[in-house]
Formats: structure tokens, sequence, C-alpha cells
């Protein structure tokens, strides 16, 4: 009971954070919003805009979460973390509720740029849309609780350099841009090994009205299974005293 | 208050931070805790506060045990760090709402509380601002709002004032000695300024190589000749402790040494190392003990 309050208190308050940073919040969706703008209508020859967006949301989510760990190397620095430690809230508390209001964020950014698809041509149905953005939130939760334990190891100044470089052959094998049935074999097998591509796909199928799909069995079951591991990584190196 | 029995901590590869520091501090005390940088305060004030947990030794903190009731300990103690806890962007008041909360507190309550906390302190007006917008004196109030608004019975105070300018330092230290007198508040602090130490504590403990090394009243330990300066260098030596450790980096510092009280009494078991400038009294040395910003 007390851990779920504390929880609560502590997204509440980084959600109020993360919406007062309105820059923030559209920059972080501004590099896939132009690819929708600008690479979007090329891609539009080949493939359909329920193809793209699905894989622009994965570059969403692998962005903002994956760099949202940033926020606690900036709190240790300036003793608020180790202040929030001397409190009796829940060690999981502290980590969860800064891990849901980045979330939240994802979850923001996703909304934007489905809006701003929809502007293009996007047609997805209600429902598809809605399950895309819950599976884009649990996925929000997984990599901002990784990002979290990553900064909370790492050399602070090597954070930002690093996990942005890293996103990108993430983003690039989750077929993201291109859908990785055109791939050569070797490359199509790499790419099931990222758990993103099965995030993409099962979002694909979803937009396009597609349900009850293998496909979105295993792209929900990855991103559950990638979000308790994540969620159980990042706890254990927040617990860990002095981190 | 506090009362502790070997207390030690030794960090990950050997380095025996503090080696063991048995401290009793009665409720209502203001007790002043001095050493030179590396002397293990910090360390010891991380302990206590349940940030770093003990690997030898026993303490009870406000009538909890540190080591297995931690969370009974925190929600009897405010901590204000070396560094403090204000973060730069969001808006103090709002923090301070959060942090009392966090301590069990209702919506209601804790604005209530928040708001006769600063009041207190003179912060009411600075609340909407982000701590980045704040002087060192008022982030510094801002900290020891934070340490009090849940009402401790019990505040650590890790280097309260450095960095700060002559008057926020009177004016500190005059909250710190109201909140005794009419809360009844027991105050453990850290400080490298010793005329802090002799106007502001009751008692103070010394502690050099992990350990403690003196213990008593600003008058005792000055034993009647001379300033507490004088009485600090003559119980911890002249040496500068960062020198020392620069030259052998991760070496443990050395024994535990003397009786506590007894100034001076354990050249004997001394080991040479950090000790063979000692005596000399190396230039800068006693600026480097009075003055300098400690280490973390």
């Amino acid at each position: 009971m007390n851990a779920v309050r504390d929880t609560w208190l502590v997204t509440r308050h980084n959600v109020r954070i993360a919406l007062r940073q309105k820059a923030g919040i559209v920059f972080g969706v501004l590099q896939p919003l132009l690819y929708l703008a600008l690479f979007g209508p090329l891609f539009a020859t080949i493939g359909t805009w329920e193809t793209l967006v699905p894989g622009l949301l994965a570059q969403v989510g692998l962005f903002s979460a994956g760099l949202s760990g940033i926020g606690i190397v900036f709190d240790a620095r300036s003793g608020v973390l180790e202040r929030l430690r001397v409190t009796p809230a829940r060690r999981t508390a502290l980590l969860l509720g800064r891990v849901l209001g980045s979330s939240l964020t994802v979850l923001i950014q996703s909304v934007i740029l489905i809006a701003a698809g929809y502007a293009f041509g996007l047609r997805a149905p209600l429902p598809g849309v809605l399950a895309g953005l819950a599976l884009m939130t649990l996925l929000g939760v997984g990599l901002a609780a990784l990002s979290n334990a990553i900064a909370l190891v790492m050399d602070p100044d090597a954070f930002a350099p690093i996990v942005s470089t890293a996103v990108i052959p993430l983003v690039l094998l989750s077929g993201a841009f291109l859908p990785m049935s055109m791939a050569p074999a070797w490359l199509d097998v790499i790419s099931r090994l990222t758990p993103f591509r099965h995030v993409v796909e099962a979002i694909r199928d979803l937009f396009a009205g597609h349900y009850a799909t293998w496909t979105v069995a295993a792209g929900v079951a990855v991103t559950a299974i990638l979000a308790v591991v994540c969620v159980a990584v990042g706890t254990r190196v927040f617990n860990r005293e002095n981190a | 208050m506090i009362k502790t029995s070997g207390l030690a901590k030794t960090f990950k590869g050997g380095v025996e931070a503090v080696r063991s520091i048995d401290l009793t501090v009665e409720a209502g005390e203001i007790v002043g805790f001095l050493g030179p940088n590396g002397a293990g305060k910090t360390t010891t004030m991380r302990m206590l506060t349940t940030l770093l947990r003990p690997t030898a030794g026993t303490a009870t903190i406000a009538g909890h045990d540190l080591v297995t009731d931690p969370q009974g300990v925190r929600r009897r103690i405010g901590y204000v760090s070396q560094g403090g806890g204000v973060g730069p962007s969001a808006p103090v008041g709002e923090e301070i709402e959060l942090h009392a909360r966090l301590y069990g507190m209702g919506a209601a309550e804790a604005r209530e509380r928040v708001a006769g906390t600063l009041e207190r302190l003179g912060l009411t007006a600075l609340a909407g601002r982000p701590g980045g917008a704040l002087s060192g004196g008022q982030r510094r109030r801002f900290d020891l709002a934070f340490g009090l608004v849940h009402r401790p019975s019990l505040l650590f105070l890790d280097e309260p004032t450095t960095g700060l300018d002559p008057q926020s330092r009177a004016n500190l230290w005059q909250h710190i000695r109201r909140l005794r007198e009419e809360d009844g508040l027991t105050v453990f602090l850290s400080t490298h300024y010793l005329d802090e130490a002799d106007t502001l504590a009751d008692r103070l403990v010394v502690i050099d190589h992990g350990t403690v090394v003196a213990e008593g009243t600003p008058a005792e330990l000055k034993g009647g000749a001379g300033t507490l300066d004088d009485a600090f260098l003559a119980i911890t030596g002249r040496s500068l402790r960062e020198d020392g450790e620069a030259a052998e980096p991760g070496s443990p510092p050395g024994r535990p040494h003397g009786e506590p009280g007894v100034p001076d009494g354990r050249a004997d078991e001394v080991p040479a190392a950090g000790r063979t400038l000692t005596r000399s009294g190396a230039p800068g040395g006693r600026a480097a003990a009075a003055g300098k910003r400690g280490n973390r």
C-alpha cells in the first residue's frame, strides 16, 4: 500500500516536471516528425503510413525513454536523490515514479506523432491505435528503467553520446524505416534477435486492424518481458547502496 | 538519541573509511563532529543516516536500530548533506511538499507543515522559485527546511555553513539554536569551522583516521589555553591529508590510536605514513584543517 502511494506521489511529481519541460517533449519527438514529413511521402510511394508510423514510434520510444536516465544523473549531482533516499519512501517507489513519469512522456510523444501521421494519411482504427499506445507506454517503462540503471553505473559524461549512438542500430534493426521482410537473410536474423523488431511488427498489425495474430502476441510478450527484466535490473542497481 | 558501538565501514577494495566509532549523543544536545578531510566524517554521517550500511558495529538512532530498522530511523531523523538537496529546476515549494508527503503526511497536512516550516525559516516568499534561482544562503535554508519539515527529533547537518557568507552563517546558527530551544531538537553537525563548533556545540567529538580521538566540551578540548584551532591541530596533527592520500592511493589510513580525550597521547603507535611531516608544522596545514571545503 505504502509503496503504491509513494510511487504515485513520485510519479505525479515527475510528471509535473516533465510537463513543464515542453521543449524537451517536443524535441524528443521532433526527429521522428521530420522523418514523417520528409521521408514519409517517399515511403508512401512503396508502402503505407500504417507501416511507417509504428516504426517511427519505436524510434520515439528508444530515443526518449532510452535517454531519460540522464535525469537521475542530474538528481544525483544536485543531491536530490540522496535527500529522497533519507526519507522513509520505498526505494522502488523512488525509481518507479521516475520511470513512469518518463513513460508518460513517451506516451504524449507517441500521441503527437500519431496525430501528425493522421494529417499525412495514416488511417489506423482507434482500438488498434489505443492498443499500440498501451504497448508503447509499457515499452517506455522498460526502456526508462534500463536507462536509469545504465545512467547510475556509467560515467555521466559518456552516457548521452554512448546511449544515443547505441540506439541507432537498434532502431535500424527494428525495421523502423523499411520492413525487415525486404532484408537479406542474415540481417533478418539479427533483427529478430532484437526486441524492438517484434514490438514494431506488433504495432503494425494493430494499426492494420489485425488484433489476434501471433505477431501481436509475440510483440506483447517481448515488451512485457523486457519491461519486467529492465525494471528488475533498474531496481537492483538503484537499491545498491551508494549507487 | 545516538548510541553507536564499534561502527565501521570498509569499502569494497579494502579502504577502511571508518574503523570504529563509539558515540553517545543525548537528547537535546548539539554535538559538533570534527576531523580533518578524509577522517571519515561524511562516511560516518552517511552511515548514521542510513545511506551507507555499516560493515561492522551497532547503532541505535532515535530509538531504532540502524541495521535492522532503517525505516524507523528514517522516520525520526532529518539530514542535510554537504552539498544540499535542492534541485535546480523544480519550484522548491513543490519539492518540499513531495518530501513531506513521503513521510506519510496527507496533502493538507503537508501543505500546512511546509508553510509553517518555510515561514519559520523566512522562506515563504521564495517557495515558487526554482532552486537555480536561489542564492547560496537561501538554498542552505531550504536544505534545512527539507531536513525539518517532518519534525524530526534528531537533525544531522554535514558542513551546513561551508561556502556561506558571514551573515548567512550567523543566520543559520540562530535557526539551529532556536530549534533546539523551542523544539528540543538534537543536532549532530560536522564542520571544518572551529569557530562554528566553538559557538554552536555543547560538546565536540573529534575523529581522525576513522576513529574518535578526542571528545569533550569546547572548553575541555582547549584546556584553558589557546584556541580550538590549536587544540584541533594538536589532536590531529598538521600534515595535509589529501597530499598523503595522493602519494599512496588506496592505502589504509593510520591505525586507531590514543585514548579519547587525551590529545597527542599516541605518538608511539602511529605508523610513519601520513605522519612524517606532522610535527614540523608544514606550511598551510592550519589552513587545510580549518578552512577547506571537505572532500566528498
